[in-house]
């Protein structure tokens, strides 16, 4: 019970950090537009509908993907300053639930980005999924806990190595590989409706799978990151 | 870099085992190249080509090895870092080599993966399952080696070494998946050779039984021959952090 007081006041104290500046969510949000606006003007999806529902899944997933490492590289960084991870550690609380908090918190700003960014897509796609898009509400938060889960940690992760803003992308990338496969080959399956509905149940049970796995070694060993020395 | 002569003079000559086991692999090796090259059959579809699946597969053996060893050593570090330092270096020089060993194996994995697939699929790669998480498996421990790299700062830190356990203990997750995957995803790989339908002649069975002991035998004491070199690394490092802190002293005498 106290476990989730902590990861609740830990997630507050997060928006409310967000909701002040709104620097994430901001950044994010703009990042993501111009990748998808950069690769719109090398593959010119509106004049061939067919090719634009075949390379969007991808395409969404990268632009998702870039935006967040960007996102999650400043979230440790704001609890640098004035020594606050120090005090964190100090604090009798269980570091999970700190790692916890700012996992939600990710995802949150993540997901909202996801919203904003959805129809936007659509709009400059021309795009005209034939498959069941009602699927989509289950794969997008899937793939982004995977994505969040695993940058959150990571991020933490070489908060103290040298030039840790290229670190984070060659740690992060190579883990989650598997869990961006299973959502681009979901994704991309729901767009075309080419890939069999067993298939898109397939891929939607591993990146569960993929999900509660990786989140348990997560919280199992962020004290450890968190208290290296 | 002055060298301090305390920690040279006891060094270490190769040990007599390790020599032993260096000339005992070559051997297996050059006997198993004799069987795979001139005693082993020619495969009837693909001819002589075949031959190198003698190489391919016990060096795969290896490849998902050695990943155990880095576990094994990540996992030894995370529980006595707190209690035995000295401990902790030992299994950290263990990780290290395990993971560049899991390197060198993947990428002769890949390398001759692709010399076969040249010939037989008429491609050097192809985004196959199989091959896709054996690329990931080589990226993880590159990603490991660089994580090593970036938060080096050239001493001895139980910080580095903590945080490069925490990322073997990822990556070793990974390795399940690279095995399970030839049975989860469609794939264009040869099924299972030694438990799948299709089987090995048992004329071919020496020649693929002497390499694998070979490629191992090898590994094993090239694995062995990093960890001693990494913990005399280790020591010298130590020496210098020493001798730093004498210095001083010796100024002001």
């Amino acid at each position: 019970m106290t476990f989730l007081r902590h990861t609740a006041s830990h997630l507050a104290k997060d928006l409310r950090l967000e909701w002040r500046s709104r620097e994430a969510i901001n950044g994010v949000l703009f990042f993501a537009l111009l990748v998808v606006i950069v690769v719109s003007l090398a593959f010119d999806p509106t004049s061939n509908p067919t090719l634009a529902r075949e390379i969007a899944g991808g395409i969404l997933w990268i632009a998702i993907l870039f935006a967040s490492i960007t996102a999650l590289n400043g979230s440790w960084l704001r609890e640098q300053r004035n020594g606050v991870l120090d005090a964190q550690r100090l604090a009798p609380s269980a570091p999970s639930a700190l790692f916890l908090g700012k996992v939600l918190a990710n995802f949150l700003f993540v997901s909202v980005v996801e919203l904003v960014l959805a129809p936007v897509f659509a709009v400059f796609y021309n795009l005209h999924p034939l498959g069941d898009t009602r699927l989509l509400a289950l794969i997008l938060p899937l793939g982004t806990w995977a994505l969040v889960v695993n940058g959150t940690f990571f991020a933490a992760l070489s908060l103290r190595a040298r030039s840790r803003e290229l670190l984070l992308p060659l740690l992060l990338l190579p883990v989650i590989l598997p869990a961006l496969l299973g959502s681009i080959q979901a994704t991309a399956g729901v767009l075309t409706a080419e890939l069999d509905a067993g298939y898109i149940n397939f891929w939607i049970r591993a990146l569960l799978a993929y999900d509660i796995i990786f989140t348990t070694v997560s919280l199992l060993l962020f004290g450890v990151v968190l208290n290296a020395e | 870099m002055p060298q301090s002569s305390a920690p040279i003079a006891d060094r270490p000559k190769l040990p007599l085992l390790l020599l032993l086991g260096f000339t005992t692999s070559t051997l297996i090796l050059i006997y198993g190249a004799r069987l795979a090259l001139f005693v082993a059959p020619t495969e009837a579809t693909m001819g002589n080509v075949q031959r190198i699946f003698y190489w391919h597969v016990p060096v795969d053996f290896g490849a998902l090895l050695f990943p155990y060893v880095n576990l094994a050593g990540s996992v030894w570090l995370l529980t006595v870092r707190n209690k035995n330092q000295a401990q902790a270096f030992m299994a950290d020089a263990l990780a290290l080599a395990g993971a560049e060993l899991t390197l060198l194996y993947t990428s002769l994995g890949l390398i001759t993966g692709m010399l076969w697939a040249r010939p037989v699929w008429g491609i050097w790669w192809t985004w196959d399952a199989r091959l896709t998480t054996f690329l990931l498996l080589w990226m993880l421990y590159a990603a490991y080696l660089i994580l090593r790299r970036f938060s080096d700062s050239g001493q001895v830190s139980m910080q580095t070494a903590t945080l490069s356990a925490v990322l073997g203990i990822f990556a070793a997750i990974d390795v399940p998946i690279t095995f399970m995957s030839i049975r989860w995803w469609r794939t264009q790989h040869p099924a299972p050779v030694l438990t799948g339908e299709g089987h090995l002649d048992p004329s071919m069975v020496p020649a693929f039984l002497w390499n694998l002991a070979g490629w191992l035998c090898w590994g094993i004491c090239l694995l062995c021959l990093r960890y001693l070199l990494e913990r005399r690394r280790q020591r010298i490092a130590e020496a210098e952090a020493l001798r730093s802190i004498d210095l001083p002293l010796e100024v002001l005498r």
